[in-house]
């Protein structure tokens, strides 16, 4: 038996997950250290020596980030019936039930509302490992009915976003899915409740180009692979290979499209102070 | 005479032999043979296109000869005034932007630019337009809600330009700002889907209160050589792809993604562009009517209702 499981180290290809594999021990992709299970989950996946940051899934996104890692799931039972009648090399609509089988998930996304360091929140949390947190009409429908909830409560929103884009088995219909999300954002945006992205690896194509780059904050996971084409599709294009570090956090720092890289173990403590400047109650002129 | 297409080719051996005969003295036999043969040709044409496959259908919407969006402005609109740039960065040829009138009433247009022959091929990109494109747009479309006017938006490219200053100036933000805002544009938008609706390409200047496509159009979430490349790991599925993808007008209107089908000259757009910017004319204009008798807020809600209701259709809710 080996003592732990090797994690492949995680490529420009955002298929390769980094996610920890079930064991007692795992090895870090990117020191090599090897760690104890239960160890890197009390450090929210992040590797103690290196910090290289593991995938989440949407469950243990969650816990990180509610308050006594508990929520209420919003509208958890909606289910896509494959519009387009849609097949591929094999039906999308086994494609579905064996993914729902896989991962005890309905779709790619969970929306639950809970606190936030007390302060009440919808969060959305994508979840890669189904069909590689492709948007389809499930994830808008969810999505907006967050968004919706907060509206009516007047409370903050914040996406997790880990994404290759919209869900191809589900055509226009997913593409559309941009529209309807960044609508219910600009009516967020309207009522002055905050909403922050939080971009993790990967977030990529469509969900990049609507609601990840929305936030009033754009929030980043270190070295997280974010775009809008995928980089072998530039690198078709353009025939060349792309620089190192191209469409990762960092790079998208320096170019000035995110507010801030966040190591993960600090996350909670930014969101609760950015949080609190946005939804304070509004500070009134000194009198005299 | 415009390109044939592959499909095409029972006209092209008739095309020929009219070609042929008309190099021959002229004589009531001949003239009568060709007439004959021209009746054959629009039989023909006819069937084909009327019973289009959806890979077909991409050949056709992706037409070299296909009208761009400044043939229909010129044919619908006039006193066309470009306007250029971003005041940010750059002025991207892949978009056009401009003041016009349209029934005498000012509009602003809106529309991807493909360009005719190589050298505007080139010169707008191929219709892949960069971020600087989209925020021209945006900048342009609060410009015409200042002034109260319409927006018509007419859409046409094979994707947003994946190159790399694209993803350096942020093309996605660009787009997902375009959604966010046209949303709440206070003033008639009336989209036109004419040629390739290339993804989030696409959709960045596709928010809007009635969306029109043409009869042999294309709107998808990805090209179909991109989808077969990546679910059939074989690139030349791309006609199953075509087909699975549901990206013909007819699909999109029965999945209520747009809300009327234009239709075009038996043969395409290509073949008859006065009569396909006639037949345009029709639509857009009852378009235009109804939505600008809306109130503003009647007309926002009615947008975000659109939209909001789009993809109900594949949902169960157990
Ligand atoms: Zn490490």
């Amino acid at each position: 038996m080996a003592w732990f499981k090797k994690a492949r180290k995680p490529i420009a290809t955002p298929e390769k997950s980094s996610r920890v594999p079930e064991g007692l021990w795992v090895k870090c992709p990117e020191c090599d250290t090897i760690i104890y299970t239960k160890d890197l989950v009390k450090n929210l996946h992040v590797c103690g020596k290196c910090a290289h940051h593991f995938r989440l899934s949407a469950t243990e996104r969650l816990k990180t980030l509610f308050d006594g890692e508990r929520w209420e799931e919003l509208a958890p039972n909606l289910t896509s019936n494959d519009p387009l009648k849609f097949t591929d090399t094999k039906p999308y609509k086994s494609r579905l039930a064996n993914t729902q089988k896989a991962t005890g998930q309905k779709d790619a996304v969970i929306v639950g509302v809970g606190r936030i360091n007390g302060v009440e929140a919808v969060v959305a949390s994508m979840e890669y490992s189904f069909i590689g947190g492709s948007m389809g009409v499930v994830v808008g429908e969810k999505i907006v009915r967050g968004i919706e909830l907060a509206l009516a409560r007047r409370a903050p929103v914040v996406i997790v976003s880990c994404s290759g884009g919209a869900r191809m088995m589900e055509g226009a219909l997913s593409l559309m899915q941009m529209a309807k999300i960044s609508a219910a954002l600009a009516r967020l945006d309207r009522a002055k409740l905050p909403y922050i992205s939080l971009l993790t690896d990967p977030t990529t194509g469509g969900v990049t180009a609507s609601f990840a780059m929305l936030g009033d904050l754009n929030i980043a996971e270190p070295k997280a692979l974010i775009g809008f084409a995928g980089p072998r599709v530039i690198e078709q294009t353009i025939r060349q290979k792309l620089p190192d570090g191209f469409q990762r956090s960092e790079f998208l720092l320096e170019r000035g499209m995110l507010d801030l890289v966040v190591d993960r173990r600090e996350l909670k403590a930014i969101l609760e102070k950015t949080i609190r400047f946005m939804s304070s109650s509004p500070v009134t002129q000194p009198e005299g | 005479m415009p390109d044939l297409l592959e499909f095409e080719e029972p006209i092209a051996v008739l095309l020929k032999e009219i070609e042929a005969l008309s190099t021959l003295a002229i004589s009531d036999d001949r003239d009568r043979e060709i007439a004959r043969l021209e009746k054959r040709v629009d039989a023909i044409r006819g069937e084909l296109y009327r019973n289009l496959t959806p890979w077909q259908r991409v050949q056709v919407a992706r037409h070299p000869g296909r009208p761009t969006t400044l043939d229909y402005v010129e044919r619908l609109c006039t006193d066309f005034v470009e306007l250029h740039g971003d005041r940010r960065f750059a002025d991207d040829h892949a978009i056009v932007t401009g003041t016009a009138f349209y029934k005498g009433q000012p509009v602003l247009v809106v529309g991807h630019q493909k360009g005719s022959d190589t050298k505007q091929k080139i010169y707008r990109n191929f219709g892949y337009a960069r971020p600087d494109g989209y925020r021209k747009a945006l900048r342009t479309m609060e410009m015409a809600q200042k002034f109260g006017r319409p927006i018509i938006c007419f859409v046409d490219t094979p994707a947003a330009y994946p190159g790399i200053e694209s993803e350096e100036r942020g093309v996605a933000e660009a787009i997902a700002l375009n959604l966010r805002e046209m949303a709440m544009l206070e003033v008639p938008v009336i989209v036109v889907v004419h040629g390739e609706g290339g993804s989030g390409g696409a959709l960045g200047i596709a928010v809007g209160d009635r969306i029109l496509m043409h009869e042999f159009a294309i709107y998808s979430v990805i090209p179909p050589e991109g989808c077969a490349a990546i679910l059939w790991r074989d690139s030349a599925k791309k006609v199953e792809a075509a087909e699975a993808l549901k990206i013909t007008a007819p699909d999109l209107l029965a999945l209520e993604i747009i809300d009327e089908i234009v239709i075009e000259p038996v043969g395409g757009a290509h073949t008859n562009p006065a009569q396909a910017a006639a037949l345009l004319d029709v639509a857009l204009q009852r378009a235009m009517n109804e939505v600008a008798a809306l109130g503003v807020q009647e007309r926002l809600d009615q947008r975000y209702a659109k939209f909001r209701k789009m993809g109900s259709v594949g949902i169960v809710e157990a």
